[in-house]
């Protein structure tokens, strides 16, 4: 009896930590869209009073409007390109025994580590060095190379549970090597390619180095943001904005996690 | 059909296929059979052309292979796992490879429906590949291929997966079907149950060589090597040292035993292996006339049914010797007890004499 107490008080114990470490992650982010519904243009308790006047007001913003376009654009375009690299890149990691093949994995996977901030100014600078004018085309190729890893490291599970016989099979049955790829291989890793579509757009959507350091006249959200907290009288309608862009962005990821049954990549990166 | 000319592989260092040359025949059920290691699936996945060749050449119904993909050759193969797409239906999966035909869709309906009549699964066509059991998706793995009408079907340890029972029964549907359809089969298995079963020829494999070509009973009545009559059915071996005529030699347990052309192509003097089927061996209760007969001890008896493996124990032989025998009711046999003394008898012909000696086994 004694034993089985001790493990129920353990149990207990671990729901305890559970639900202080959920807090402790969760509320600062929960206090978002609290203050979003706030009359006050201040963040403090007390509330002064509810209201949805500051979502009405994003509405009107047509700078907001252009920055959310922009960041929609980006993102798909980044979703398409860092995903159509990456489906031949973990392909190769998983199917082909090249020389040196880790180091060339590991190399991929390099923007993983390198803070995104020197990321940021190291293409910065080349972009000037090859005088190249910023746009959002700029962001885009920046934010492929931060999205790359991520989408890798969500297909990789995918292919390598895939049976090759399935491709040989294919091409024993007389379909060359594009039609194996469209009728076989993208089909049985489809649910793999959505997931890094929809997870590179969310990265895409929520970052900062890049879109600071390499967008040219054109904001993203995020820098649009950014660039809206020196107005106090902004704050409530910038927690409206950056309530609705949480839900979309929780949706996303969840949505993408859902699909490839894979949690072991799930990093925010820069301030959204 | 297939023509197999001094066709080599290497991975890196390791010779998986050394010099193999066959000559597969239009209509035949080939199996190529050895141990796993011994190059016969590598062979297969050549012919297919999954694995290019490092030396020698493939001729698949007079064209040469080197520079044809393996989408474009008239041959279509049964994978050991099946590979069935399971993103697609049973009906989907038959007629994937038609779709580069230009085959009118009704028409597609009833190449399919029929395939489907072939193989025994009729209705099965809306089900998920997922849903099938081993054997029903070896028989759409065989749709798959046949619906294409290939010159020649490869098949990769297609049984392998299968319980024995099932396993029995695909392999005479198989021999029956490759008869109807009269295409080439070429079958790897390490089975040589299987292989002896259902091939018209079979090519013994091992350390990537091809060590002897024959029809079942060939390799059965005639082994070439140790090996091959080793590894097809059971055998007991002798050493033996073959006289100086060739016309006689010592046999290790037998003493020394008049041959009749058996050793021929055998150096005279050499130590060779004599080498005696279980069921050519004949157990005596009382010695008999027959002045070669040799004197043992019943050691012990494996019950198989209609038949038994004794166990008979002879002189200067370490190993016993198998003998199998019919229990035909009141057969002497069936009643002696273990430890008794027995005779063994055999006919002169059934004895085997294979180059090289090496203990016994």
């Amino acid at each position: 009896m004694a034993a089985m107490s001790d493990t129920n008080g353990a149990a207990k114990g671990l729901v305890v930590y559970a639900l202080v470490f959920a807090a402790f992650l969760y509320l600062p982010v929960l206090l978002i869209p609290l203050f979003s519904l706030n009359t006050g243009i201040y963040v403090k308790f007390p509330l002064e009073g509810l209201t949805l006047d500051w979502y009405r007001e994003l509405s009107e913003r047509a700078p907001l409007k252009a920055a959310l376009v922009n960041s929609l654009q980006v993102g798909v375009g980044v979703a398409l390109v860092a995903t159509a690299l990456a489906v031949p890149a973990a392909k190769a990691i998983t199917r082909y025994r090249l020389p040196g093949i880790r180091y060339v994995a590991s190399f991929m996977m390099l923007p993983f580590l390198v803070p995104s901030l020197i990321f940021g100014v190291a293409l910065l600078g080349l972009v000037n060095r090859l005088d190249i004018t910023l746009s959002l085309t700029t962001v885009a190729i920046g934010q492929v190379v931060i999205c790359l890893p991520y989408a890798i490291s969500t297909l990789l599970p995918r292919f390598e549970a895939f049976d090759r016989s399935l491709e040989e099979a294919s091409a024993d049955l007389g379909e060359n090597a594009w039609w194996t790829f469209w009728r076989v291989t993208v089909p049985t890793i489809g649910p793999g390619i959505l997931a890094s579509l929809l997870m590179s757009f969310t990265i895409s959507f929520d970052e900062f180095y890049m879109a600071f350091f390499l967008s040219g006249t054109d904001a993203t959200l995020p820098i649009y943001i950014w660039t809206q907290l020196r107005f106090p009288q902004d704050f409530p309608s910038l927690l409206a904005l950056a309530t609705l862009i949480l839900l979309f962005s929780f949706a996303m990821v969840l949505i993408s996690l859902r699909i490839s049954g894979l949690g072991a990549v799930l990093g925010k990166r820069g301030p959204a | 059909m297939i023509e197999v000319r001094g066709v080599s592989k290497r991975f890196g260092r390791v010779h998986a296929v050394s010099d193999v040359s066959l000559d597969i025949r239009a209509g035949e059920f080939f199996a190529l059979l050895g141990a796993s290691g011994s190059g016969k699936t590598t062979l297969l996945r050549m012919i297919a052309g999954f694995e290019a060749v490092s030396e020698g050449q493939i001729v698949i119904d007079g064209q040469r292979m080197e520079d044809v993909p393996p989408h474009l050759r008239p041959i279509n193969m049964v994978f050991q796992n099946y590979a069935i797409f399971p993103h697609l239906n049973v009906r989907d999966n038959i007629a994937y490879g038609l779709r580069r035909l230009n085959i009118p869709k009704a028409r597609q309906h009833a190449m399919v429906d029929e395939m489907l009549q072939l193989i025994a699964l009729p209705g099965y066509g809306d089900r998920r590949a997922t849903q099938l059991s081993g054997g029903q998706m070896q028989r759409v793995a065989l749709a798959r291929a046949l619906i294409l009408k290939p010159k020649v079907l490869l098949l990769d340890e297609p049984l392998g997966a299968l319980d024995k029972q099932l396993r029995e029964a695909m392999q005479v549907e198989l021999r029956l079907l490759q008869r109807e359809l009269g295409i080439t089969f070429v079958l790897v298995t390490h089975d040589q149950e299987e292989a002896l079963t259902l091939s018209d020829r079979v090519a013994v494999m091992a350390n990537g060589r091809v060590v002897q070509v024959d029809t079942p009973a060939g390799l059965y009545d005639n082994p070439k090597s140790r090996l091959v009559a080793g590894f097809v059915g059971n055998m007991n071996f002798f050493d033996a040292l073959l006289h100086s005529t060739g016309m006689v030699a010592d046999i290790q347990g037998l003493g020394t035993v008049p041959l009749n052309g058996q050793a021929k192509g055998l150096a005279p003097g050499a130590r060779v292996t004599a080498a005696l089927r279980p069921e050519a061996l004949v157990l005596h209760r009382d010695q008999p006339a027959n002045p070669a007969a040799v004197p043992g001890t019943l050691r012990t008896r494996q019950y198989l049914g209609g038949r038994q493996m004794l166990l008979v124990q002879i002189d200067s032989r370490a190993a016993p010797v198998a003998v199998l025998q019919a229990n035909a009711r009141g057969s002497e046999a069936t009643e002696l007890a273990e430890g008794t003394p027995v005779w063994l008898t055999y006919p002169a012909d059934a004895l085997v004499i294979l180059e090289g000696s090496g203990g016994n086994a």
